[in-house]
């Protein structure tokens, strides 16, 4: 180790790793195992990593990969039965695994700090913010309670807590989930640690909330000059912020590089395949027509013993000599623990899979990228017959209200929360209806209005022609064959208690569809459809992964001949690759069956590849809508633009360009929505004229918008339908 | 943070045999020694009191007043005898019959019922749920012991009246139980899922309620069994049991006491270790149970 002094400054990335003197934090070699009544898992096998001071380290990989493992062998708070059994954790160049345990004890607590994913968990729901939040002061510092208290409030407001005074005396329910997060990241770094470790501190938040939140950690760690290490498994996340990258895989670090390097020029096959299975990718490389490069398979089972490379059953470009050979990382600044690498920019660039795009162009490609796409090219509505058809869905003037009661005996109604506040939309045959928005803006509402699940307050939902709120008992239960919805989490849509093929023979069975030998073919065919073996049907839901469960979740969708199906989040839970599968299935079976999809996410990127036509919602209002890459590319509310702009992407310098934007602040309660336009308290651009509800007008790209940030593109051929 | 579940990779389902969801629970209901402990206890109580007299063969129905409390192993009473000439031993086995009897059914009836008025008021919620919790909450406000020893003076008692008198009683519990259980279940995914595709709510109740319930319902439904073994032993206690020649142990307990300074153990100590060995061979299985029923769900 050099004798240099260990300050990193961030976008040096090359010189940072030969500059960086001793590091904060050095694994060497971990090894950690988890014992489970089926065996002992081993989630690390030889973990080396580095963190310097100053820097942040981007620990990225999807669920199974160990990298939460390894931030809490750092931490020493791995689950019941886990226990490092191997390597060195170096502090400040200690062994925290030979230190005595006082000793361990104050330095995780003190120099170290951790925020975990949800911050509704990761706080106790009994004890106020402040108490909360002075907790570490009370016991490692042995502060007195009015001096935490006064220190509470000051690392609230330095975590960009509004009204932190008042803040200390409230219960963490009393706070949004972004507030709460903040909380944690205050909690965590009271003791002004020189580490944080922040353990997918924004998946739980919406995009907006996560660029604030990623915004915050990045300058809390240029104030107090610590070091984080960032996991996650969004490669957008760890573009944006990190300084360095570690991939992980089946509890190996598989590459690691400046992040820079890395996401210009992945050198291991697994880096490449999960960069390229992103929707964003495929939006990219061809404007979203083609199929999404999926990886095959799952990850091993890591309470076997594996030889190899442990990627290997999943990747296209193995050999015998992958199944073989362990290969380790090859020391540099960019390590790689691949036999057939990704070759160097340098060299040539196109591999058996089709082109490795250099890194010259996937730097000038974001700015090409609103002229080069046409709208009208869609390859799957291309089909002009389905266009023209007569829609499949259509709402009109939907609202739906909630009421709230209050305390007390009587419970009278205290007011209406607004989840939906007339929205109209029509979908039709064949094509892909995308609804985005944040949470709480009322888009699942939609979702359920349509498939029926709840009566709407006012307005219209029409399904092939009928008003689907005029039906009663028989007809609308024959109405539920028509739509079909398709759930986020399909473990807990299926009943834990039921094999599958009961689970698939329920629709059937509801629906009176044929007899026992007709209901078992078509269950058979129904997972031929999603690509599942006939072995599944005799065992049951807690068995299967996460992307097998959304197929079969599909297949149950699919067994009455639905023409519409509404996926709430129907991917939100999935890995990467695995994501890239259930996508391509949908839209296989699309094409197959000329279904039409409403598609409901919070993530842009995704509903940006799946959907034909994109409407944007905010608090209970449809603010925009129309062809999704307009939408996305050439959006015309400010709302819409701040959800792009908050979208985390791979192309490092996408991040760097693009500010001015941001919303701040809160969601306003849909208890007491703003009058006139919902978005003006936090719109940039806010007017006197916005005190009036602006109309969604235009042709095919309609707006909600009175100052609206670009007008409708001309030329674009005008359909009376797409008017509703 | 991921789950641990999620932190060992998925489970590539085609590797192991399917593996029933009763196999898996038997596996960790064995795992439990006390659950397993408490089985054996009961098969060997319910094994003497139904096989034993077919072995010990005693005359329980005529008393013999020239036998009456000789001290165990004299001539041949292997308990020694009552104040009325009947086998300690043979009565044991005899009152042991009814307790079991009575105690099972009525155990079995109350968690029936409740459990079926339980699923439907929560799942149906409003005046539904109103009317059938508010009786239950009008039935528990009186203390049940009282309510029994009513009953029990208007009505002779015989096995099955006691069974239909605790079983009226002890459903409330089930039911308090069942519909809490329902209304968390109703708002699952999967009943919604199952009401997108047209269900109507008496097969929600049927195929996802119940089913989904029916941990909580077993594990409850042992400790009723508990229960209402003691309460016929309360019952028989306060006189108010099934008249003689029939025998309970909670009557022969109540008899015994009578004798306690007469130096007549053997009349007192038999029948209240053996209340006290079934009741906790009850509440083992119970527990284990609960682990069973617990870890089946759990992605593993």
């Amino acid at each position: 180790m050099s004798e240099s002094i260990g300050l990193t400054a961030r976008h040096s990335a090359p010189a940072v790793h030969a500059a960086a003197g001793r590091p904060l934090l050095e694994l060497r070699d971990l090894d950690t195992d988890i014992a489970l009544r089926r065996g002992t898992v081993h989630a690390l096998d030889g973990i080396s990593l580095d963190v310097a001071p100053g820097q942040t380290l981007g620990v990225v990989g999807e669920s199974g990969s160990g990298k939460t493992m390894t931030a809490l062998s750092i931490m020493g708070l791995l689950p019941s039965g886990g226990r490092v059994t191997g390597g060195q954790i170096l502090f400040e160049g200690r062994d925290l695994r030979s230190l005595p345990a006082d000793e361990v004890r104050r330095i995780r607590g003190v120099r170290m700090g951790m925020v975990f994913q949800d911050p509704l968990t990761s706080l106790n729901p009994t004890i106020r913010i402040g108490a909360q939040v002075a907790e570490p002061l009370r016991v490692h510092k042995r502060v007195g309670r009015a001096e935490a208290r006064d220190r509470a409030i000051q690392i609230l407001r330095r975590v960009g807590m509004p009204r932190p005074e008042r803040i200390v005396d409230n219960y963490p329910h009393e706070l949004s989930g972004g507030m709460r997060q903040r909380v944690a990241i205050a909690m965590a770094l009271v003791c002004s640690p020189s580490l944080l470790i922040a353990d997918e501190p924004t998946t739980a938040l919406d995009v907006t909330t996560q660029r604030q939140i990623l915004e915050l950690i990045d300058d809390l760690r240029e104030e107090f000059g610590m070091a984080v290490i960032l996991v996650t498994h969004d490669l957008g996340v760890i573009a944006g912020r990190a300084d360095r990258v570690a991939v992980m895989y089946a509890g190996r670090v598989v590459e690691t590089a400046a992040t820079e390097q890395l996401f210009h020029a992945p050198r291991h096959r697994y880096t490449e395949a999960l960069m390229r299975a992103l929707p964003e990718s495929a939006i990219r490389d061809s404007g979203g027509h083609d199929r999404l490069i999926s990886i095959p398979g799952l990850p091993p089972d890591l309470s076997g013993p594996l030889t190899g490379c442990r990627f290997a059953a999943r990747c296209s470009y193995v050999s015998d000599e992958c199944r073989t050979t362990d290969p380790s990382l090859i020391p540099g600044t960019h390590q790689h623990a691949c036999l057939h690498p990704v070759p160097t920019p340098a060299g040539a660039v196109t591999g058996p899979a089709g082109a490795v795009t250099g890194p010259a162009r996937a730097r000038v490609e974001p700015a090409a990228e609103p002229t080069r796409v046409e709208p009208a090219a869609k390859p799957v509505t291309a089909a002009p017959a389905e266009v023209t058809e007569l829609p499949v869905l259509s709402v009109r003037n939907l609202v739906k209200d909630y009421p709230v009661h209050g305390r007390g005996l009587l419970r009278r109604a205290a007011g209406q929360v607004s989840a939906v506040a007339d929205v109209s939309f029509e979908v039709r045959a064949g094509e892909t209806f995308g609804l985005v928005g944040e949470s709480g803006c009322g888009k699942s509402t939609v979702g359920r209005l349509s498939v029926g699940l709840e009566r709407p307050s006012a307005g219209q939902i029409v399904l092939d022609g009928t008003d689907l709120t005029d039906l009663t008992g028989r007809e609308r239960r024959r109405m539920h064959r028509q739509v079909q919805l398709m759930f986020q989490d399909s473990y807990a849509a299926m009943n834990p208690r039921m094999r599958v093929d009961a689970i698939l023979a329920e629709p059937l069975e509801i629906q009176k569809v044929g007899d026992s030998s007709a209901r078992q073919a078509r269950i058979a065919t129904l997972l031929d459809q999603v690509g599942l073996s006939r072995r599944a049907l005799e065992r049951y839901p807690h068995e299967f992964s996460g992307g097998q469960l959304q197929r079969i979740g599909l297949a149950r969708s699919l067994a009455l001949h639905p023409r519409l199906i509404v996926g709430d989040e129907p991917v939100s839970a999935l890995d990467v690759s695995i994501q890239a599968q259930v996508l391509n299935l949908m839209r296989d079976l699309q094409r197959e069956l000329g279904l039409a999809y409403i598609f409901i996410s919070h993530d842009l990127s995704v509903v940006d590849y799946m959907a034909d036509r994109i409407g944007v919602m905010y608090l209970g209002k449809l603010v925009e809508i129309g062809p999704a890459r307009e939408v996305v590319r050439a959006a015309r509310h400010p709302y819409t633009q701040a959800l792009v702009d908050a979208v985390p992407s791979i192309t490092p310098d996408r991040v760097a360009t693009r500010d001015g934007t941001t919303i701040r602040g809160e969601l306003p309660s849909a208890l007491d929505p703003p009058s006139g336009c919902r978005f003006r308290t936090r719109c940039p651009r806010a007017a006197d004229i916005c005190t009036t509800e602006p109309p969604l007008v235009g042709g095919l790209h309609q707006v909600a918008c009175h100052l609206p940030l670009r007008p409708e593109p001309t030329g674009t051929p005008t359909q009376d339908q797409a008017v509703g | 943070m991921s789950t641990l579940s999620e932190a060992v990779g998925p489970a590539e389902p085609n590797d192991t045999p399917p593996r029933g969801l009763w196999r898996q629970g038997l596996t960790v209901f064995c795992e439990n020694r006390l659950a397993l402990v408490g089985l054996g206890l009961f098969v060997l109580l319910a094994g003497v009191c139904f096989l034993g007299p077919l072995v010990y063969q005693t005359d329980q129905v005529h008393t013999d007043l020239t036998a009456v409390y000789r001290a165990p192993g004299e001539q041949g009473h292997l308990l020694g005898t009552d104040g009325v000439g009947y086998d300690q031993l043979g009565r044991l086995m005899l009152g042991g019959q009814t307790s079991i009897i009575v105690g099972l059914a009525a155990g079995v009836l109350a968690t029936i019922v409740g459990t079926l008025l339980g699923a439907i008021a929560g799942f149906f919620g409003g005046w539904v749920d109103a009317a059938v919790m508010r009786v239950v909450d009008a039935m528990m406000s009186i203390p049940s012991l009282f309510l029994f020893m009513l009953l029990a003076a208007i009505v002779t008692p015989s096995a099955p009246m006691l069974i239909l008198i605790i079983g009226a009683f002890a459903w409330l519990g089930p039911a308090r139980l069942v519909r809490g259980e329902a209304l968390t279940l109703r708002s699952r995914e999967y009943v919604q899922a199952m009401r997108g595709m047209g269900g109507t709510g008496g097969r929600a109740v049927r195929r996802h309620i119940i089913p989904n319930a029916i941990g909580t319902v077993i594990v409850n439904a042992t400790f009723q069994v508990a229960d209402a073994i003691l309460y016929v032993a309360y019952l028989s206690f306060l006189g108010l049991g099934i008249p003689p020649p029939a025998a309970n142990w909670g009557g022969m307990l109540s008899d015994g006491l009578a004798d306690t300074y007469s130096g007549h153990w053997w009349l007192l100590y038999p029948p209240g270790i053996a209340i006290i060995l079934i009741v906790l061979a009850f509440n083992f299985i119970g527990d284990g149970l609960r682990d069973a029923f617990e870890v089946r769900l759990r992605r593993r």
